[in-house]
């Protein structure tokens, strides 16, 4: 019986990871070719899921089914964010690049705040408390969902970097900045657009993230911390690696909150993050960076 | 000494700088309770400015978890104080000695092992959200209910305990601040502080000129958090209560840093002139807003925002350095 809890709380951590690996691969995506640190990135995914709630309570419409829309006007979003303020920024020291991030993170947490106000919000799907049971264990529908849903935006993108000719362009700038100016590639234009897909990455896990947690403003700085957490273990720019991490903290912390007390969960992600910056600072998938 | 201290300095700066402090001493005499208690927290913000300024200003080490140093010298002296009965003064060595530490192990655990960059920021708020959970759960000093000092009554003012009226929180924030201000100008004069400016500007070339990288990249981390933690203290007997959420929290660290990178990196003026300007401004706006009806949480970190982000758009070296340029004080101070 006992063993049954372990194995329902791991499967449960196991999918939610999944998802934050979702936003976490776009902050990898980003940080890969465009070699700046999203520091908005939870408060990307704190709009998205803002949108959701607000197309839930409005419309009716399903977060599952706003996901594309949702990724969509993140896409947007994103891709504003790097041609109109970010771009300026691409040969200027790292630390200004952080600041001016902060800075917009600053605006849009707050600027959620003052919209939505301090209170917690949810969705109530009709599926909500569905759960499937698969011999002895049970695992919540909604997580399943999400799950799989997470598994599918990351195989397109795989293929969208791997076989279409503007992945492979958006590859070519994160390999060799030069060179593909040299090439004649409009290397701003590609960089707006990674922006974008990795906002979209944020959007479609946002809007998944309403299904599984309440979501507050605060919850902004929180997710850019864990996101930052799972990609830096998973390997930071390594797109299966932030997957990996994403499982692996969402393990973690699911474990840690069976064995200690759910609110020390996050330390121990935390642990893990300063063992892996000390022992292996590319990350468990990561190359060395030369 | 004071010969080597003033030595560079243009006149005008003197004199301006002479002035400043003469208006700031004066006041409690000029200005009311309100204001004051505004001076109290832009002096505040001044002195932390000044002490993170050592670490990324002048060594180059970007630091985004300084609420780690405020928290562990307000608690430290706190414990001190309502456990054993020891005085703030007494506690303050104390306080700084525990913050030196920890700063010590944060900087032996990145510099050994070569996290530096993106990394070694991200890293420095990975502390300070451990210790922010980790005091969560630390029973002894209230955990995430909050510790408390005994309140004094404002009667009479007891320096050597802390306790009293604005006017002399007032005063010990001002002498910290000028403290602060004399402490980096002379270790910007000094062999560490020309090292420091050496590893910030390029530290392979540093390294290759036989600097010892990681020693002195160790003693601005390790100074940074002994001064940050001086204000730690400050904060416990002025605020008499810590709350993990609130001191440790990540957007404390991201307020302290403003000011300088608003006043200017680097600069000895940067973080004075940030902290009168973003305090200022904000005391400002929230009192517009007040009037207007439109009283909201959030709206002061919107403004702070916006400030930051016009600030590193338009005037990336930070105010100061455009105002010495207008004040003709591009002397070698900046």
């Amino acid at each position: 019986m006992a063993a049954d809890i372990y194995l329902n709380v791991a499967v449960s951590g196991l999918l939610t990871g999944l998802v934050y690996g979702l936003m976490a691969l776009g902050l990898s995506v980003i940080f890969g070719v465009v070699r700046v640190v999203n520091f908005a990135h939870g408060e990307m995914t704190t709009i998205a899921m803002y949108l959701a709630i607000v197309a839930f309570n409005a419309l009716g419409l399903d977060p599952l089914v706003m996901m594309v829309p949702i990724a969509a006007v993140l896409f947007a979003l994103g891709y504003a964010m790097q041609a109109g303020i970010i771009n300026p920024f691409i040969s200027r020291p790292e630390y200004s690049q952080f600041i001016l991030l902060v800075a917009i993170a600053m605006i849009m947490v707050n600027g959620l705040l003052i919209v939505f106000g301090p209170d917690a919000r949810n969705v109530q799907t009709s599926y909500s408390y569905d759960s499937f049971l698969i011999g002895r264990l049970i695992v919540d529908a909604t997580k399943v969902y999400a799950g799989i849903a997470t598994i599918l935006v990351t195989v397109a993108l795989f293929a969208f970097f791997r076989f279409t000719l503007i992945g492979k362009a958006i590859r070519a700038c994160a390999d060799n900045y030069t060179g593909a100016l040299v090439v004649g590639l409009d290397v701003k234009h590609l960089y707006a657009l990674t922006f974008g897909l990795g906002a979209a990455c944020v959007g479609a896990a946002g809007a998944m993230l309403v299904l599984l947690v309440d979501v507050t403003p605060a919850l902004g700085p929180a997710y850019t911390l864990l996101a930052f957490i799972i990609v830096i273990t998973g390997g930071l720019g390594s797109m299966p690696g932030a997957l990996v991490g994403g499982i692996l903290i969402g393990l973690t912390e699911a474990m840690a909150g069976l064995f200690f007390t759910p609110s020390a969960k996050s330390m121990f992600s935390f642990g893990l993050l300063v063992l892996v910056l000390l022992f292996r600072p590319q990350g468990i998938l990561g190359k060395r960076a030369s | 000494m004071i010969d080597w201290l003033l030595e560079g300095v243009p006149r005008r700066g003197l004199v301006l700088l002479a002035g400043l402090l003469a208006v700031l001493i004066a006041a409690p005499w000029l200005a009311n309770d309100y204001l004051i208690t505004v001076l109290i927290i832009i002096l505040y913000f001044a002195y932390t400015g000044q002490a993170w300024n050592v670490m990324m200003g002048f060594a180059g080490q970007l630091s985004l978890g300084h609420a780690i140093y405020v928290g562990i010298g307000g608690y430290a002296a706190a414990a001190l104080y309502v456990h054993f009965g020891v005085g703030p003064w007494i506690g303050l060595p104390a306080a700084i000695a525990i913050a030196m530490i920890c700063g010590a192990i944060i900087g032996f655990l990145a510099f050994r092992f070569g996290v530096g960059g993106v990394y070694f920021a991200i890293l420095t708020i990975a502390f300070a959200e451990f210790a922010r959970i980790g005091f969560d759960h630390f029973r002894w000093v209230g955990g995430s209910s909050g510790f408390f000092l005994p309140v004094a009554n404002y009667a009479r003012n007891d320096l050597w305990n802390l306790r009293g009226n604005p006017t002399m929180f007032y005063y010990v924030m001002l002498a910290l601040t000028v403290a602060a201000f004399i402490l980096c100008h002379a270790l910007l004069k000094s062999r560490v502080g020309y090292y420091w400016q050496a590893i910030r500007e390029d530290e392979v070339a540093a390294r290759s000129l036989g600097i010892n990288t990681f020693r002195y990249k160790m003693y601005a981390v390790v100074i940074s958090a002994g001064m940050t933690s001086i204000a730690g203290v400050f904060f416990a007997f002025y605020y008499n209560n810590l709350f993990p959420e609130q001191v440790f929290h990540i957007s404390r660290s991201i307020e302290l840093i403003l000011g300088p990178i608003i006043g200017g990196i680097g600069t000895l003026f940067g973080p004075i002139i940030g902290a009168f300007l973003l305090t200022g401004l904000s005391e400002m706006m929230q009192e517009l807003l007040a009037r207007l009806g439109f009283d909201v949480p959030g709206a002061k970190q919107v403004f702070y925002g916006v400030c930051l982000l016009l600030v590193v758009m338009v005037l990336p070296g930070g105010v100061w350095p455009w105002i010495a340029r207008k004040l003709g004080l591009t002397g070698r101070q900046s």
